[in-house]
């Protein structure tokens, strides 16, 4: 983008950079705010299904899918209380910290080849070590409430957070693993071609790590059966009981810009990131090299396969809360600790035996094995070759 | 008059007529923003008076200072200033929270005293960092801004035995050693300080009980049994007399 705007429209370097910078920023914000509409009005259509209910059907229309937004008039209307004996900066400050944390992490997220809002090269780690900032909104605004029912919320989700990103890093590394780097954009190129491609089924233990994983994300996005931080029915709304109106909606973005995030995370770690499951694209021959409307056609796809998955996770995520009751927050700190973290070294270790042993797979002729050329998918924007991740220079260790 | 026509097409884009924005380093002002809003907030951690919001004023600045590496290009530097100094203040913040949570918001007000060797020990180590930083020549150079982008990779190789981005040549002798050994020693000791922490934070089973549970764990003596039993007869007939008056 930065090179279109600067070949063919002849801005300058700078603002060509700022202009970029800004439409990703706000393509980012309007995945999490459009988003969190659609995921709440979702929340409670698959709330009211599994209870043998209908949800709502009256806003704005057969499905009440207008509900969300009639929520969001209401919140913007609500007045914007603070307890008198709250700590005013830190009470203010909370909701945003969150939110900031769950943007921030959006910014390394590939939504498909090319589409993402900055390339790093440690894209992976960025994520989770910006995902983990997200508790600070959390623990921040259960102290500031000057509240009993937030003060143990933050003290709850400080347990489960220490619990939870031990497995959760090991998981994400078993991904990293295989594909030779911690680039979000190089791991989902790697699973690219038929579903048997992804990392999930690249071996049993890759399998499982998934499931591992899985369960730590929901662990990190507060949602139930881990949602002890805010547990209704123990804490009235544990961290954010004394937060009303805007203040509150921002810390509920977060949350589902987080369940976002991470589903987006497992789509590009373990189910083949944009690359659908039957590559049709490359079955049809569109190609890079067919032509500009097949180029940007294959982005589309690809955009679609990759928000298509999320999305499939948030629902899991959704039907997860409203089958499974809450834990007790020993009994998530057994979870994370004594089960997720063995079982997640275990799987580590034998997904790199796995690698050394049988690096073809089971049926080498069926899966490709290792990062082979991706017909053409690695092809950049005007026809500059995106320079493949430089393989370990293991050959050249020695003279 | 004549602009430059690079000047001139912003001019025209933005509508501002007097700020030549091309002309302006973007890189410094970033830079300066960053730089400034660390050093702003480490003066706050030592100003505010309040243990958790300490915390956050810490937070603040070692954020920015993350935002400095990757302002630099040095995005897995600045990964694990997010992960390890920020992520590692949630402890501190989570200590704060207990420490101050029952009597909320306490005030550590430090004394003029403490305030001045506090800042006469600060200034003294920064007049010697910075006149370290300038001694060195290389440093008062900007850096290229065209060198290649620095990859994880052969910090990762370095780290397994591998230094991949090593100098090759003549003058170099014998194999390019990486980093295995202190990597490893490394690992093992945290390892051991986890398995230690692990240790000391699991609950104690004694395998002889305390005077005090032997003492808890005796039956009762008859007398109290039987008091115990005539209250509970007494509660029970009161409520049946209630429920029949």
């Amino acid at each position: 983008m930065v090179e279109y705007l600067t070949h063919t429209l002849g801005l300058s370097g700078t603002l060509a950079w700022t202009i970029a910078a800004v439409v990703a920023a706000v393509l980012v914000l309007n995945v999490i705010a459009g988003g969190a509409l659609v995921f709440i009005w979702a929340e409670r259509k698959v709330a009211a299904r599994i209870q043998d209910r209908l949800g709502p059907t009256r806003t704005g229309g057969r499905f009440g899918w207008l509900q969300s937004l009639a929520d969001g008039i209401k919140l913007l209307a609500k007045e914007d209380l603070m307890p008198d004996g709250a700590d005013g900066l830190l009470f203010k400050i909370a909701p945003y910290v969150s939110f900031c944390a769950s943007f921030c992490a959006f910014i390394a997220l590939p939504f498909a080849f090319d589409v993402v809002g900055l390339r790093l090269n440690v894209a992976v780690f960025f994520v989770v070590a910006v995902l983990g900032l997200e508790v600070f909104g959390v623990i921040i605004a259960g102290y500031a409430s000057a509240s009993k029912w937030s003060l143990f919320g933050a003290m709850r989700e400080a347990a489960q957070v220490v619990s939870y990103e031990v497995p959760l890093g090991m998981c994400v590394v078993v991904p990293v693993m295989l594909a030779g780097s911690m680039d979000m954009v190089t791991i989902a190129e790697k699973q690219a071609g038929w579903f048997w491609n992804w990392y999930l089924f690249h071996d049993p233990f890759t399998f499982v790590v998934f499931w591992v994983y899985v369960t730590c994300a929901v662990a990190s996005v507060n949602r139930a059966p881990f949602d002890l931080a805010e547990a209704e029915s123990e804490l009235v709304a544990g961290f954010h009981t004394e937060y009303s109106g805007l203040r509150w909606s921002f810390f509920f973005m977060a949350e589902y810009g987080s369940m976002f995030l991470v589903s987006g995370m497992a789509a590009v770690l373990f189910l083949g990131g944009w690359n659908g499951p039957i590559p049709i694209a490359t079955l049809l021959g569109w190609s890079e090299g067919t032509g500009e409307s097949a180029h940007y056609l294959v982005r589309l796809v690809g955009l679609a396969n990759l928000i298509g998955k999320a999305t499939l996770g948030v629902l899991f995520m959704m039907w997860i809360r409203w089958t499974l009751p809450r834990l007790r927050i020993d009994q998530v700190m057994t979870t994370c600790l004594k089960y997720c973290t063995p079982i997640a070294a275990v799987m580590f270790a034998g997904a790199m035996l796995w690698q050394v042993l049988l690096p073809g797979g089971l049926m080498p002729g069926v899966g490709r094995p290792g990062g082979e050329v991706r017909e053409g998918w690695l092809e950049g924007p005007g026809g500059r070759a995106v320079q493949a991740p430089a393989p370990p220079a293991v050959a050249e260790i020695r003279p | 008059m004549t602009l430059p026509s690079s000047v001139v097409g912003d001019l025209g884009v933005l509508g501002v007529a007097f700020l030549p924005l091309a002309a302006i380093n973007w890189h410094s002002v970033m830079f300066l923003l960053f730089a400034a809003v660390a050093c702003l907030a480490a003066v706050a951690v030592v100003a505010a008076d309040n243990v958790v919001r300490m915390a956050l004023y810490l937070v603040v600045s070692l954020a920015a200072t993350a935002g400095l590496f990757f302002l630099a290009g040095a995005e897995f530097v600045g990964a694990m200033q997010l992960m390890i100094y920020v992520g590692g203040t949630l402890v501190l913040l989570v200590f704060g929270v207990m420490l101050t949570a029952q009597a909320p918001f306490v005030a550590i007000k430090s004394e003029g005293g403490d305030r001045v060797v506090a800042g006469i020990v600060g200034a003294a180590l920064l007049a010697a960092l910075v006149l370290a930083g300038l001694s060195v020549p290389a440093w008062r150079q900007p850096a290229s801004m065209h060198a290649p982008p620095p990859a994880a990779t052969p910090l990762g190789m370095a780290l397994v035995g591998v230094r991949v981005d090593a100098a090759e040549g003549p003058g170099v002798i014998g194999p390019r050693v990486g980093y295995l050994l202190p990597f490893e020693i490394v690992s093992v000791h945290l390892l051991v300080v986890l398995v230690g922490a692990a240790y000391l934070a699991r609950a104690k089973r004694r395998k002889v009980p305390r005077p005090i549970d032997q003492v808890a764990s005796v039956e009762p003596p008859a007398s109290v049994a039987a008091h115990a039993s005539i209250g509970r007869g007494e509660r029970a007939g009161s409520v049946l007399t209630g429920g029949s008056a």
